[in-house]
């Protein structure tokens, strides 16, 4: 289906780990940013990985997403980390600078 | 003699091959069936990964401009024109009827946008610039506003 999401959760001690799959987009980014932040303020972790190794598109909206969850984190100390970004989402990330507020893993 | 040659052959490259016109409603939800069949459109010229996914990038912000800002999520409809010209040019124009740029040198600034929530990254038309070779906007108020993206493909078979 055309820009869909799902989402899996783990929480591990204080860290938790949500991984979307599919297609972030202005359609999708609505109600993966609602269950993010549901998650995130339900479990307060002191660090969030956003696992983006399952997601296969994502544009400019995604990127309002990730900052959005960057402020929002902030905002209840919590540490946001990105985890299995592909070539073509950094790009996007270093268009706008905003690689330089994320910290990078390969895997979650 | 050569000029002519060369001109005759130029205007040949300009020639289109295929063409394909889309008009959708203006909502969220066509966002991503306005990029896949581009994208499926596209698949014939046998373009890179990279560059399929470069112009599917490219539709999806330009319609989603479409339904957040021209429309106002008030919906109305959306034309997308693709043409691909036998030099390899494929040229997208995504068309609204919607409330127009006032200042469009603005409005395509990096990191421009109206919204204040927080949750728009305002990095649309750069990357629309950064995964094209050219995109040309023009937009009247009240009036509505067409986005038109060239990129030209690289030779057919090549990585």
């Amino acid at each position: 289906m055309f820009g869909s999401s799902r989402i899996t959760v783990t929480l591990d001690g204080g860290t938790l780990t949500i991984s979307p799959r599919g297609e972030i987009d202005h359609h999708s980014a609505r109600s993966l940013r609602d269950r993010i932040d549901n998650e995130m303020y339900l479990n307060r972790p002191a660090i969030l990985i956003l696992d983006l190794s399952g997601v296969d598109f994502m544009d400019s909206s995604g990127l309002g997403l990730l900052l959005g969850r960057y402020q929002r984190a902030s905002e209840i100390g919590c540490d946001l980390k990105l985890a299995g970004c592909s070539a073509r989402t950094k790009k996007i990330l270093e268009l706008s600078g905003a690689d330089k507020l994320f910290d990078f893993l390969a895997k979650a | 003699m050569k000029n002519s040659k060369q001109t005759a052959s130029a205007g040949e490259g300009r020639r289109v091959v295929n063409e394909m016109r889309l008009r959708l409603p203006a909502l969220s939800q066509n966002e991503g069936v306005a990029r896949g069949t581009v994208g499926a459109f596209l698949a014939q010229l046998d373009p890179t990964v990279e560059e399929l996914a470069d112009l599917k990038c490219v539709v999806s912000e330009a319609v989603t401009n479409c339904v957040v800002h021209a429309y106002g999520g008030r919906g109305g409809a959306i034309y997308i024109t693709v043409r691909a010209r036998a030099d390899r040019e494929v040229e997208i124009s995504v068309r609204d009827h919607g409330c127009g740029i006032a200042n469009v040198r603005q409005a395509m600034q990096p990191m421009f946008t109206t919204d204040k929530s927080g949750e728009r990254s305002g990095m649309g038309f750069a990357v629309m610039q950064a995964f094209s070779d050219r995109v040309r906007v023009l937009s009247a108020v009240g009036k509505g506003t067409k986005v038109t993206v060239i990129k030209r493909l690289s030779p057919a078979g090549e990585l």
